[in-house]
């Protein structure tokens, strides 16, 4: 049991060495998951105008849902709206690195996907973005995950991971849920 | 008795109030989302709810019971009258005029955009105008703290600021900073765009100005907590403060610490960089400092004490503890939940893992545990202790049982309602939904730990009655016929200072500092929004129909 003042200092001086130390490994942690295993949060900074998105450009009718580009990677587009998402039904090829771009014409929402760790908010303005491999399949639930008003609690999209046999492109690389 | 008794009660009296009728709704939020079917269920109720039971929580509860427990602390630490007694209760007038203006709008259906805004949702101009005037009756109330630190300095110079008044100052320069992001918020974007005079909204902008004060204002709501720590749990444990000057750096901390970081609650918005996300990363770890210092440094106070009564052995100590008393009580209660909620924190904090948990009722579960948990656990504990100072009525036996319980409750029921929502948070469990379609198999089995969390928020409602049934019979009692109650003594250090530094002191260098970091953490993310405005987002308003 500590007695004199310096001995309460020395003890005060040992727990703060424990202490950032153990931020020290915290952040460490961080750090490696970062730059080794590449786990950032969507930062694509990628500006978008929410007023005319729907009239021209990447996020009009016939680009949403899911497409393999030319150069085989596989993006999936949905547009997040007061209050549903549309397509309301995304498939995605299992084991095999997926990118998701979504953009808001009206408000603030944001997106989540069951049993996976994607997550990302949507703001009107930006696209947002985010790279992620789907490693069981089946249907997962995309709920929106930000209040955007009173049909919040509706606004609520399914993903359908298939195995890669059956992700089956059409002849301009799409796949949507209705198709066989 | 303090001579300003009518102010603190006033002010002490109106936060439980609110807090009293908004627990109410909290639980009705959490039977709407259950399987069981709640009455009154549709979302335009619903979300009116939410606002109201995040409005009155965090705002009104918080703000009230700060100032008035800062009114209490200036005066009874500092032994001297307040500088400017008619300044405090215009504050007062202000900020409940203020409150009860939001409240109305909210209750008229004008307001569904929860207390963190939304923006481009857009409420009626009043439920804004509302919330301003809460803040700037806050501000008098820092202007008044700042004031009584100055004057007691010029009337004994050279003199070390009692511990209690020092933190308290700390947090009313804190709240002065943390108030600038939100105030400029609703004051360029927001209430121009609800009154009409603008239709479009820079929402990347909006967002970073909410951050600025988003965090911060969580240790606004906490520091009063955390000098009843250190200023009141170990004079009640019957020991000494092991370290004063540990106190006054813990709060310091606080002050640098609490602000650069509020891109913590971005980390998965489009409109930052990963850069000044992995810089706020870097501060926001830095802020578990204070609070562990605090952790180590009150286990030893009461360490102290529990040797004192002759405690043997590593832990013999803490069986000897007072634990009857309900400060040391709530003490040891906040402890075991600051240990749950400020280790689901750090893996909020964790830049890439947040994608795991954000939106999802994990965060839900993490502020209710640690501000509803650890924060008011203690301002019960605080009401408690001064009570009986405000009422001039001592507190007997039975009533002190009471107390214990109505503590004991709130800590079990915290529990309850928190633990099921981390685990449900985990498995991607969303935010802010009025109901769940528990018939999807996906999701089914959801229903019995969302049952079941909604008996911890019952417990808590009990407990919240409990509580205010506790301090109005105090009232309703006669005055202690000669003796009147024990007088409040704050703790005393183990060694009295002696020499301190004068940065230690005071806040001068520590505003420099704040400039600093701000200028590094936020300088960027704000003025790229100044640089390049975001495409603007069209205004919605919610409180206009079609």
């Amino acid at each position: 049991m500590a007695a004199t003042e310096q001995d309460v200092q020395r003890s005060e001086i040992r727990w703060v060495v424990w202490v950032s130390l153990f931020v020290l490994i915290i952040f460490g942690l961080t750090v490696f998951a970062a730059l080794v295993l590449h786990r950032n949060p969507p930062s694509n900074l990628e500006r978008i105008d929410p007023k005319t998105l729907h009239l021209s450009g990447e996020f009009t009718e016939p680009n949403r849902g899911t497409r393999v580009e030319q150069n085989g990677q596989v993006t999936t587009r949905i547009v997040a709206t007061q209050f549903a998402f549309v397509p309301p039904c995304v498939v995605v090829p299992a084991d095999r690195e997926v990118t998701l771009r979504l953009a808001s014409p009206d408000v603030i929402h944001g997106i989540l996907v069951s049993g996976t760790n994607v997550n990302t908010m949507v703001v009107p303005g930006y696209v947002s973005q985010v790279h992620t491999v789907f490693r069981t399949t089946g249907n997962l639930l995309m709920p929106c995950h930000e209040f955007c008003g009173l049909g919040h609690s509706q606004m609520l999209a399914r993903v359908r991971v298939v195995p890669a046999a059956e992700f089956r492109p059409d002849a301009e690389g799409r796949v949507s849920c209705a198709a066989p | 008795m303090p001579r300003h008794r009518n102010l603190v009660l006033a002010h002490l009296w109106l936060a439980f109030a609110v807090f009293a009728v908004a627990a109410v709704f909290g639980v009705w939020q959490m039977w709407v989302r259950s399987p069981l079917h709640a009455p009154y269920e549709n979302p335009q109720n619903y979300f009116l709810s939410v606002t109201l039971h995040g409005v009155s929580m965090g705002y009104v509860l918080t703000t009230f019971f700060v100032m008035g427990f800062g009114y209490f602390v200036a005066e009874t630490a500092l032994r001297q009258a307040l500088p400017w007694m008619e300044g405090a209760w215009i504050g007062f007038w202000v900020a409940a005029a203020g409150a009860v203006m939001a409240a109305l709008t909210i209750l008229s259906g004008g307001a569904s955009v929860l207390y963190t805004f939304y923006p481009p949702l857009t409420a009626s101009p009043f439920f804004y105008i509302g919330l301003v005037l809460v803040v700037v009756g806050s501000w008098i109330w820092c202007a008044i703290m700042i004031a009584a630190m100055a004057r007691w300095k010029r009337a004994n110079p050279g003199q070390v600021v009692p511990l209690a008044m020092f933190a308290t100052v700390a947090n009313a320069i804190m709240w002065l900073w943390t108030t600038a992001g939100v105030a400029v918020e609703l004051l360029f974007q927001v209430i121009p765009a609800a009154i009409g005079w603008t239709d479009t909204v820079d929402v990347g902008m909006s967002r970073t100005l909410f951050s600025w004060t988003l965090h911060a204002i969580v240790y606004f709501w906490l520091l009063p907590a955390y000098i009843a720590f250190y200023t009141m749990a170990p004079e009640a444990a019957g020991g000494r403060l092991y370290s004063d000057t540990m106190g006054r750096l813990t709060f310091v901390l606080f002050l640098l610490y609490s602000l650069p970081v509020g891109l913590h609650h971005l980390f998965m918005d489009p409109e930052h960089s990963t850069g000044f996300k992995f810089v706020q990363t870097t501060l926001t770890a830095l802020v578990t400092v204070p609070t562990l210092l605090t952790v180590f440094t009150i286990t030893a106070s009461f360490e102290v004490a529990g040797r004192l009564n002759g405690g043997p052995g590593l832990f013999g100590w803490l069986r000897r503890l007072p634990w009857h008393r309900p400060m040391v009580l709530a003490t040891g209660l906040a402890f075991v939940m600051l240990w749950f909620g400020g280790g689901g924190g750090l893996i909020n904090m964790s830049y890439g893992m947040n994608a795991m948990i954000h939106n999802t009722s994990w965060v839900t579960a993490h502020f209710h545990l640690i501000f509803g948990g650890t924060v008011v656990i203690m301002y019960f504990a605080i009401a408690y202790q001064i009570w009986p100072q405000l009422t001039g009525r001592a507190v007997d036996a039975g009533e002190l049982a009471q107390q214990r319980w109505q503590l004991w409750l709130w800590a079990i029921g915290m529990m309850v309602m928190t633990l099921p929502w981390h685990w449900l948070g985990l498995e991607g469990q969303w935010r802010r939904v009025a109901h769940f379609d528990y018939d999807d198999p996906l999701i089914a089995w959801w229903g019995g730990w969302v049952d079941l969390s909604l008996l911890g928020g019952v417990m808590l409602l009990i407990s919240a009655w409990l509580f205010i049934v506790n301090l109005a019979r105090l009232h309703a009692r006669q005055p202690a016929s000669q003796a009147g109650p024990q007088p409040l003594h704050y703790a005393v250090p183990l060694h009295p200072i002696t020499r301190l530094p004068a940065a230690l002191n005071g806040f001068a260098l520590w505003n420099v500092l704040v400039v600093v970091l701000m200028a590094a953490a936020y300088g960027w993310p704000i003025g790229q929004f100044i640089a390049q405005p975001s495409p603007a987002a069209i205004v919605h308003h919610v409180d206009r129909p079609g």
